[in-house]
């Protein structure tokens, strides 16, 4: 497949992977991510990548499945009434591309909304893509989310961001 | 509504021997009278000694909605002092954490206090000449709470100046810390990090009573626990088992597994499951990690802190702790129907990375605002907040394996499945709430 891989096309799949989120298409958002990909979400401003640090998201791709296949569990309570969210974006920047590897990082600043109950939240943060880029199409190595109230108390967050 | 505030009739009238009045969930005069008399008179977590290691270090809290400090002194001690400042009330400290350096200064007017919360300095003092400044509350500086004890790291305080002893109010409950801190080679603990913060829209009591509450996680956790079961289903037994799925699992053990797990009830609201073994029972060993225990301790007394796995321990009525996995959670009441849930990851000091690792994993992935596991509890203590405004019946039932001679003997061993574990947490609570200085 040949894959139009300019800063407008990868700006392009940062927008289409918000959109399957908000829309539910949990499946294909799923089949975005490389075999190894990564979602996260630090705690803390400034964390460090290691494991030695707890997380608000830290998932491989197994985690993802168990989000994806409990929102669909007729028994997750929790979604009795569904909750629905919205991603506005600002327009994703190309931070860097390293050819040799076929890594492109994409920074994205965000607003959020989560929706349930007639309970309307807002997020705030930044999204960095590093973005698998080859012939077989973009795949992402890591989404990583810096929320701005990464450290408040926060309610149930239920969807991704 | 009943009349609380003057009539401690009132109160015992809403704890039976095997129920409890719905009012003592959802009443916002009960949660006042909570504050005032319960989490006054009971020892309340603070925060644990190594998030303050030098002097100046100061920790911020709130414990029963008053503002405090957990403040290291030049002496190498830690306190806790009222966050006021003794002038005009200015909280004194504004951030959550930090260094005051060697003295707190408020932010209003300049007043300055030692580390020990005494006041040193005035702006332009001679402007009390002649005020009988000395004899005023004021010149006192800074409040503390009425006692404070240091336990294994532990730092908690008793706001009531008058009340139980530390050792007397949690007696043999006590030992859950010690097998948690026993963990490092070395005996010691440090907090890891930022805490999770985990708002509730919930009466905190729904928390605290859900930590021994082992009737629910095969129901409420099928969602999420059972969903990581279905999709390791078709993987062959041998097949190493991530971590993440070693954690879940046994969220869905069956009812025999909980019910054999054992309960043990200490007097003043206390209690831990898994007296025989817990959930954490079965993680695989971490190489290494037994040697140095080994080392440090001998080989027996190494394996008898290890064989102990206890699942949640519930220090009465603020702090839960899972030694096993060396994880904390704090309890902060803000309203009747809100709650603040703070979750620690603890170090063992001196104990190979991948427990931290392990614990770090575990917190976020059962604890989090954004846990899977965390959103069926929630959801659970909402839908009882909601609930419990219904007609009709206005009792919570709490009868699973009650008997009679309960009225005599609490204490001890249980069968893990009985809600004696909230029985006797109503004991303490009407104890305190009705005693009779309040009648």
């Amino acid at each position: 497949m040949q894959v139009a891989d300019d800063d407008k096309a990868l700006a392009e799949f940062v927008y289409h992977e918000a959109r399957l989120i908000d829309e539910k298409r949990f499946d294909e958002w799923y089949a975005l991510f490389a075999d190894d990909g990564r979602y996260w979400m630090p705690l803390t401003r400034g964390q460090p990548e290691d494991a030695g640090h707890t997380s608000l998201f830290d998932e491989d791709k197994l985690l993802l499945k168990i989000r994806i296949e409990r929102l669909r569990n007729p028994n997750s309570y929790s979604q009795a009434q569904p909750s629905w969210c919205q991603h506005i974006l600002q327009q994703p920047a190309v931070q860097s591309r390293a050819p040799e590897n076929g890594i492109a990082v994409l920074r994205t600043p965000f607003l959020y909304i989560e929706y349930q109950q007639d309970k309307q939240e807002l997020y705030a943060g930044v999204a960095w893509h590093h973005l698998n880029v080859s012939r077989e199409g973009i795949f992402i190595a890591m989404k990583k989310i810096e929320l701005l109230n990464c450290d408040a108390a926060l309610p149930s967050l239920q969807l991704f961001l | 509504m009943p009349e609380y505030r003057h009539n401690a009739a009132n109160i015992r009238a809403l704890v039976r021997d095997d129920a409890v009045h719905r009012d003592v969930y959802i009443d916002p005069q009960l949660f006042e009278l909570e504050m005032e008399r319960l989490w006054q008179s009971a020892w309340i977590y603070v925060g644990h000694d190594s998030q303050v290691p030098n002097a100046g270090d100061f920790y911020a809290t709130v414990i029963a909605r008053q503002p405090l400090l957990m403040l290291r002194g030049s002496d190498g001690a830690v306190r806790v002092l009222l966050n006021r400042c003794a002038h005009k009330g200015a909280k004194i400290v504004g951030a959550r954490a930090g260094n005051c350096g060697k003295l707190l200064r408020c932010s209003y007017h300049g007043w300055t206090y030692a580390l020990d919360g005494s006041l040193r300095t005035v702006p332009v003092k001679s402007g009390y000449a002649g005020t009988r400044f000395q004899e005023s509350e004021a010149a006192r500086g800074l409040a503390s709470a009425g006692d404070v004890a240091t336990y294994r790291g532990f730092v908690f305080a008793r706001m009531s100046r008058l009340g139980m002893g530390f050792e007397e109010y949690f007696g043999g409950a006590l030992s859950s810390i010690d097998n948690l801190a026993d963990r490092s080679p070395v005996g010691r603990l440090e907090v890891a990090g930022a805490p999770l913060r985990y708002m509730h829209d919930s009466n905190w009591k729904m928390f605290v009573e859900n930590l021994n509450d082992t009737m629910h996680p095969m129901v409420a956790h099928e969602s999420s626990a059972g969903t990581a079961r279905d999709l390791w289903r078709d993987e062959p037994p041998e097949a190493p088992k991530p971590m993440v799925i070693e954690q879940f699992l046994p969220f869905v053990s069956n009812y025999d597994f909980f019910d054999k797990m054992g309960v043990k009830i200490y007097d003043n609201g206390h209690s831990y499951t898994g007296v025989n073994f817990s959930i954490h029972s079965r993680y695989s060993a971490i190489p290494e990690y037994a040697a140095l225990m080994e080392a440090a301790y001998g080989a027996e007394r190494a394996q008898a802190i290890l064989a102990e796995s206890r699942h949640n321990t519930v220090y009465y009525p603020s702090l839960t702790v899972k030694g096993a996995i060396q994880t904390i959670r704090v309890v902060r009441p803000i309203a009747v129907d809100r709650t603040l849930i703070e979750s620690f990851t603890l170090r063992l000091v001196g104990a190979p990375p991948a427990l931290l690792e392990r614990s770090a994993t575990y917190n976020r992935v059962i604890n989090a605002p954004t846990s899977v596991v965390g959103h069926d509890d929630l959801y659970c203590y909402r839908a009882i907040q909601e609930g419990l405004a219904a007609s009709g019946n206005e009792w919570v039932n709490l009868q699973r394996n009650y008997s009679d001679g309960e009225r005599q003997h609490l204490t001890g061993t249980h069968n893990g499945t009985s809600e004696v574990s909230m029985r006797g947490q109503f004991r303490a609570w009407v104890a305190a709430m009705a005693a009779e200085a309040n009648a």
